[in-house]
């Protein structure tokens, strides 16, 4: 241990005994982050008492880590000390009046993608009665899941309600120390969703985040725990294609998914935070970890995503298939124009024996946009008669923008097989022609080349957000061409 | 209907149709002959309205419009329909949604309502039957690993769906065995009608031998140097073009 770390170590243990005075009855903590920070988050959300150890043990660990600087990705140094890690969840008072006070830009996508206004007005935030349909939905829809005996809370009561089950799985995919991103995020996180499926059972309905949207401020730092046990089934849904701003710029979630023997979760993003202006000013940092563990026998996880904001994207959707004959997906639609850069992909873990995994990656790039492909699948010892393939595609629109791929193979079970596939291509002169000559108008015809180049991937989207899907996509790369 | 008037177009700074003049009248098939690199091509795409190629001077007049002032998809509205000499593929996108948005999309513009999924699938089930053509090909994506004769197989089964005015064929018998090619003469047989032309690009007879033209032009360097009935295209089979070409030198 180097003279430095040691230093660190000592505050880190004095400051740990010494405790700290904090205002629990302050609704914001100043921009910095230290062990009394910690301490106040844990105290507001009056957590039971491992929660706290556990924060504090990440921010530990955090404190020695490094920010990964491998992926291909350009963006000014983030100031730790300048962001603040807790403000209450605003009131909605403090937000616009009305909708003649939101930016009328962000407006029109909504009106393109034919968002009725009511919701319009939640999503941008104007103070409203709370009798806007999802409400009483949300409600039905829990009573259903009650019944059927399914979690789906946050994940702040979850540590109330089901302190056992969040102790137990909690850090155990995507462990504190796993990266920088993921240390910070186990630190300080402030809420996410908790989902529990018991044993045999089929969860009756999509699960989607849509129905806690009234849970505002919970974007920067969230946390997601689902957990499936035997032979039971869930899909679940994140996020929603109405394109949302948020004041803070990082955003650094962790999801952690459980399959136990028999059990299947699909989980499927869409994902369109606000990438910024033509310079990628103002938009998100998206740093993610999401990771699952295929722990039982013939358990099957699949990721499905569609990536069209934010101004940076780091984020790689993960299997660990640790049970025999489990099986990992992962299919993907990355987006990056303008100045936008995604830097995307996968990680397929192959620990157990017959375990297959298939990986469909598509990455659009126009203007300026750089898109990165990053995935590695790797065979252990065990993985017996392992299999993979992977199909990676990039599409560009104009000859400003760029696509990499990088793709990592280890194989060390000599039975296992790996193959991959990948292609580039450009939206041709040729293609628009022949689609205008048959009477389509451009705007159709780049969009109809798009569809057809992410089918695969949206064929594995629930039906409507498949709809909405296609319709985000339309509207991102309106005027990319010509 | 359509009318060429002193047309010169190039790309890339070079002349490539050097002052050509066309008359087609309804209900006419002509067929364009000549020599590889004469500018066969390049008339056909200048009238569907590719960008890349640029018109210097001269006019061309469809069904009493400036047709260069249009968008291609403004041509295509207008029942121009260009079969290409190299049909392009459009991975993942399936062949009846595509035959189905053009469709509608042509509709549309011509004030008539877009076919619903159902009478539309009637309408090209009745096509295939009349083409002989195989369904199978409805489910792929448009073109993709098409084999060449599958590809202008296609292209008539668009033509016979858009019912177009004017049907320019870029050499659309290239590559055909003899079934196919009887297909596709078939297929441009039952189109002919009082009120719609043809421009008819081939280097064989053996087409006109099935589709009658009403009239053979010789394209050659840019312009049209022979004009005849069908027996210019015979003689032309007997004779190759080089005769023509040192008349027309000669001249
Ligand atoms: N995009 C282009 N770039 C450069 N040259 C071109 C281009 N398109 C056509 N040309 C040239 O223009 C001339 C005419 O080409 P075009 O394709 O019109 O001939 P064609 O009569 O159709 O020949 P073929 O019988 O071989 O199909 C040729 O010399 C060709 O090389
Ligand atoms: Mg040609």
């Amino acid at each position: 241990m180097d003279a430095a770390e040691k230093h660190l170590e000592e505050l880190a243990r004095t400051g740990y005994t010494a405790g700290f005075v904090t205002d629990i009855e302050a609704d914001t903590v100043p921009p910095g982050l230290d062990e009394s920070v910690i301490r106040f988050i844990s105290a507001k959300k009056k957590e039971p008492a491992f929660m706290l150890e556990w924060r504090l043990q990440a921010y530990h660990k955090w404190l020695r880590m490094e920010v990964p600087d491998w992926a291909h990705l350009n963006y000014p140094k983030i100031d730790y000390q300048a962001i603040s890690y807790y403000s209450a969840p605003k009131s909605a008072a403090d937000g616009p009046k009305s909708l003649d006070e939101v930016d009328p830009e962000l407006l029109r996508t909504y009106e393109k993608l034919g968002i009725p206004v009511e919701e319009q007005k939640v999503l941008a935030g104007v103070a409203v009665d709370m009798v806007f349909d999802s409400v009483s939905v949300a409600t039905t829809f829990r009573k259903q899941l009650a019944e059927a005996g399914v979690i789906f809370c946050s994940i702040s009561e979850a540590m109330h309600d089901y302190p056992e089950l969040v102790q137990k799985y909690l850090g155990t995919v995507v462990p504190q120390a796993d990266n920088y991103f993921a240390a910070l995020n186990s630190a300080v996180f402030t809420d996410g969703t908790f989902v529990y499926i018991p044993e045999g059972v089929r969860c009756p309905m999509e699960l989607s985040t849509y129905f806690r949207i009234n849970e505002r401020n919970t974007g920067q730092f969230e946390r997601t725990l689902i957990i499936a046990d035997k032979g039971s089934y869930v899909s679940y849904l994140e996020g929603c294609t109405a394109p949302q701003r948020d004041e803070n710029q990082l955003h650094a979630a962790v999801v952690e998914l459980v399959a136990l023997e028999d059990a299947r979760i699909k989980y499927s993003t869409v994902q369109n935070w606000y990438p910024g202006d033509e310079n990628g000013k103002g938009g998100i940092y998206n740093f993610v970890t999401k990771r699952g563990v295929c722990q039982g026998d013939r358990s099957h996880i699949s990721w499905t995503q569609v990536e069209t904001g934010s101004a940076i994207t780091w984020k790689y959707p993960s299997c660990i298939l640790r049970g025999d004959d489990s099986v990992g997906e992962f299919y993907s639609v990355a987006v990056a124009r303008a100045a936008q850069q995604a830097d995307t992909g996968t990680k397929m873990y192959h620990l157990g024996k017959n375990t297959r995994s298939t990986i469909v990656s598509k990455g659009i790039s126009a203007d300026r946009g750089q898109n990165t492909y990053r995935g590695l699948v790797r065979m252990n010892r065990g993985a017996e008669n392992g299999r993979n393939h992977t199909q990676c595609d990039s599409l560009l629109i104009g000859d400003r923008c760029g696509a990499h791929t990088f793709p990592y193979i280890e194989v060390i079970n000599p039975t296992a097989k790996v193959e991959h596939e990948a292609t580039t291509s450009r939206i041709g002169e040729d293609q628009l022609f022949y689609c205008r000559q048959r009477g389509l108008s451009e705007e159709d015809a780049v969009s109809m080349i798009v569809n057809g180049f992410c089918k695969e991937v949206f064929n594995e989207l629930p039906m409507e957000f498949a709809v909405e899907a296609r319709k985000l996509l339309e509207i991102s790369l309106e005027g990319a061409v010509g | 209907m359509l009318s060429i008037n002193h047309l010169h177009a190039g790309i890339n700074g070079e002349e490539i149709l050097k002052g050509l003049n066309l008359e087609i009248g309804a209900g006419e098939v002509h067929a364009i002959m000549g020599p590889n690199g004469a500018g066969k091509s390049t008339l056909s795409k200048v009238l569907a309205g590719r960008e890349e190629y640029v018109v210097t001077e001269g006019s061309v007049r469809f069904l009493g419009q400036d047709l260069l002032a249009l968008e291609p998809e403004e041509r295509a509205h207008l029942g121009i329909f260009m079969a290409f000499q190299y049909p392009v593929e459009l991975p993942g996108v399936n062949n009846t949604y595509f035959l189905q948005t053009s469709l509608n999309a042509i509709r549309t513009a011509r004030g008539e309502e877009p076919l619903n999924s159902l009478n539309f699938m009637k309408q090209v089930r009745s096509k295939l039957r009349e083409l002989n053509m195989d369904e199978s090909l409805l489910r792929r994506s448009v073109n993709t690993g098409f084999s060449g004769g599958e590809m202008k197989r296609n292209e008539i089964l668009q033509m016979s769906l858009l019912e177009p005015k004017l049907a320019i064929l870029d050499e659309t018998d290239s590559g055909l065995d003899i079934d196919a090619l009887r297909i596709v003469a078939d297929g441009v047989n039952a189109l002919r009608s009082p009120e719609r032309s043809m421009l008819v690009i081939t280097h064989y007879q053996r087409l006109l031998d099935y589709i009658q033209p009403d009239y053979v032009h010789v394209l050659s360097n840019g312009r049209i140097i022979r004009s005849g009935d069908k027996s210019l295209a015979l003689e032309l089979e007997e004779k190759g073009y080089g005769w023509i070409k040192a008349q027309e030198a000669a001249a």
